[in-house]
């Protein structure tokens, strides 16, 4: 299966090939061309996944772990040393699978979306660097390997959000992204470092009886990989940067932002879940506390807001919550004995992706077509915009848990996980899918029903966005509505083995009604033009709606942390001490040579002739020298 | 037979001479013959030592012309860097040249 090198190597080149040719390319061209590329790229994945499980089980009963191709890149003595290769397991064929589908369906999208952008091929260039690190970084054979493209979907999302680069809120925002992911990563790094140290090597499968004399140093090594993931996957409290993230293109906030990097933790959780399970259960179920408190706080936050990306971008948090959550409550690598949890987890990722980038894609023909995020500039849409009404309505009913749809599956796995893990975690979890659903059809209700902004509408009539935005739109409805029934546990395992999905109807019962119980309530709420309810509860709750419109004030936190105790009181005094007594001395030794200069730059008369006649001089002397000795 | 130590004295001359005019001479031109009469002096040296002392190897003789072909390359250059400088200056007094400093 060497041809999966492709799979790498095809996005590169297109990222070199529009990225250096840029506007002498024409804007379709550079398009066509990008979507193309990334058309094989999926069919390329497709077939990889079709291989590999079409290969079967091995003796064991497991999905062998294949390495098609694999180089030394950088060899440190000893058993340590950087490989740069291709890993094929099941995770890692799925994640393919998906970063491609979705990436193809957003390519697509982008058509219509960018149309006359500034900008239209470094954008296009842009998401195929994206893409390659994407893949790169879910195919690594070692953790270093993933840290490097980890880094590079870092760069290339903070190009994507400061696309627009001439409005500063985008500037900002592709800064903070950058660096509070950045801050996180050095916790990534040290973990590395660590681990590397102790174990001797980078494979995610270092030697069991090495890992014995690193007992102590292995939980903590995964728990900073943890914090490097969790900046990643914007968990609580370094998810700021996710909501801000929204100043980007919609289609990159729908393929970075809420399908593929941010889940980007959640991968590298499962990719280390043996480690975790075998030496480190502990931290394991600290990340499950972390996720539920995000996806908790995600989703109050998540039914306030007004700006719809906004409202999509902590139903991400909230959603990644779920999948971290689901993998925290493993305690097993059996998945009939409290090993469920990864299954789910995986489940719930490669469902999210879809109805996450359908939710997404979908506003962006929402604000194609009213050219506001506010919800008070929407109301009433679903006559003029039938397509998008029926599948952002399948993305909401599949995020809510409704039977059929894929994502009451993977949410009822993960629910039972949480259930086996400990009642309070699974009702907790239970509660915050029935805020999920009830956020969901706020939004739902706010942007295709209630009240309708009829001033708006009526002097720019809105309008069904163009064919190229609403045929993916239909594909990954289509999928939303047939992804559920995929025999996910066959593929996708804790211990490798094939595990038949069953729903545990008295888990699915619950959630099912806490999600009737949620959509009822946006019903009642939000259906109507007048929304008496929802604005005397707002006035009665004014304290707690405006804590929560302000998202419990983390970001003014971080402002007071950063620019009035860091920058003040650490940053100040160490950037006089670097102007004056570093700089300073570097100034007294340039000034010395300076004057010093001036002084002897007489003898430099630019006469030839005296110059001789020092030469000349010098040259007697030299010579009487050596006679004298 | 004419002794070495003639030739020598000869080339001595010579060389002293040239540079003499080298670090005397107000003109450029005057200058770069001066610079002749050193390298030519040096050639005497190399023939006659070959002559004289080495009689059976001619590496002094081929080393000799080597010179003379790099000195005329480096006067018809030295040659178009004065004519260079008289374009700019109007005219090639040494006196006048002293902007190369720092």
């Amino acid at each position: 299966m060497e041809y999966t090198i492709l799979i790498l190597l095809l996005p590169f080149l297109s990222f070199i090939l529009t990225g250096l040719l840029g506007t002498r390319l024409k804007p379709v061209a550079a398009g066509t061309f990008g979507t193309a590329v990334t058309g094989i790229v999926a069919l390329l994945s497709y077939w990889t996944a079709f291989s590999y499980f079409g290969a079967g089980r091995n003796a064991e009963g497991i999905y062998p772990t294949m390495i098609p191709w694999n180089a030394e890149w950088l060899p440190f003595g000893g058993s340590l040393h950087i490989d740069l290769g291709i890993l094929l397991d099941p995770i890692s064929v799925m994640m393919l699978v998906v970063i491609s589908t979705v990436s193809f369906m957003v390519h697509i999208y982008s058509f219509g979306y960018m149309k006359g952008e500034r900008g239209f091929q470094r954008y296009y260039s842009f998401l195929s660097l994206f893409t390659m690190s994407m893949l790169g970084l879910v195919v690594a054979t070692n953790i270093f390997q993933m840290y490097i493209f980890w880094e590079l979907v870092g760069v290339s999302s903070y190009l994507l959000i400061g696309f627009y680069y001439t409005r500063k809120e985008a500037v900002a925002a592709s800064k903070k992204a950058f660096i509070v992911t950045r801050f996180a990563d050095l916790g990534f790094l040290v973990g590395i470092l660590i681990y590397g140290f102790y174990t001797g090597s980078f494979s995610f499968t270092p030697d069991s009886a090495v890992i014995g004399t690193a007992k102590v140093f292995l939980p903590l090594a995964l728990g900073l990989m943890f914090i490097g993931g969790a900046g990643k996957s914007a968990m609580f409290p370094l998810h700021i940067w996710l909501p801000d993230a929204m100043e980007g293109p919609t289609p990159v906030s729908a393929l970075i932002h809420a399908a593929t990097m941010v889940v980007a933790g959640v991968y590298l959780v499962a990719r280390m879940f043996p480690l975790f399970i075998g030496y480190a259960p502990e931290v394991l179920h600290i990340t499950a506390y972390v996720g539920a408190f995000t996806a908790l706080y995600a989703a109050v936050v998540a039914c306030v807001q007004s700006d719809i990306k906004r409202v999509l971008a902590f139903s991400t948090i909230s959603q990644i919550g779920f999948m971290i959550v689901s993998l925290g409550v493993c305690t097993s690598s059996d998945p009939h004995a409290g090993g469920l949890g990864y299954m789910a987890s995986m489940f719930h990722l490669f469902t999210h992706a879809m109805f996450k980038a359908l939710l997404f894609l979908g506003a962006g023909c929402i604000i194609h077509a009213v050219h506001s995020n506010e919800m008070s500039a929407m109301g009433g849409l679903r006559k003029y915009m039938p397509v998008t009404h029926i599948t952002f309505l399948t993305a909401c009913l599949a995020i809510a848990g409704i039977w059929p749809f894929s994502g009451f599956f993977s949410k009822d796995e993960i629910l039972a996980a949480c259930f086996a893990f400990s009642p309070v975690m699974g009702w907790v979890m239970t509660f915050i899918a029935g805020l999920t659903a009830f956020y969901m059809f706020r939004l739902y209700y706010n942007i295709f029903w209630g009240r309708e902004n009829r001033e708006l509408h009526a002097e720019h009539t809105p309008h069904e966005a163009p064919l190229t935005m609403t045929i993916p739109l239909v594909f990954l409805a289509a999928v939303t509505l047939a992804a559920g029934w995929i025999p996910f546990g066959n593929f996708v395992s804790s211990d490798g083995q094939a595990y038949r999905i069953h729903i545990d109807w008295s888990v699915a019962a619950v959630s099912l009604c806490v999600a009737a119980v949620g959509i009822a309530l946006a019903t009642w709420m939000y259906l109507r033009e007048d929304r008496k309810v929802a604005d005397s509860l707002a006035v009665r709750f004014s304290g707690l709606h405006k804590a929560a419109y302000h998202r419990f004030y983390i970001d003014e936190i971080y402002q007071f942390v950063t620019h009035k105790i860091i920058f003040a009181c650490i940053s100040t005094p160490i950037a006089w001490f670097d102007r004056h007594v570093v700089d300073g001395f570097m100034n007294l030794l340039a000034y010395v040579t300076q004057k010093f200069s001036w002084v002897i730059r007489g003898m430099q008369s630019g006469y030839v002739q005296r110059y001789g006649i020092w030469f000349l001089g010098g040259a007697l002397g030299l010579a009487i020298v050596l006679l004298l000795v | 037979m004419v002794h070495m130590e003639y030739y020598l004295i000869v080339s001595t001359i010579m060389m002293f001479v040239g540079i003499y005019g080298f670090l005397t001479r107000r003109n450029l031109l005057a200058m770069l013959i001066s610079v002749e009469l050193i390298l030519n002096s040096v050639d005497i040296n190399f023939v006659v030592f070959n002559r004289f002392l080495f009689p059976e190897q001619l590496e002094g003789f081929f080393f000799s012309l080597f010179a003379i072909g790099i000195s005329a390359a480096e006067t018809a250059v030295a040659i178009a860097i004065i004519i260079n400088i008289y374009r700019n200056m109007r005219n090639i007094q040494v006196k006048n040249l002293n902007r190369m400093k720092w």
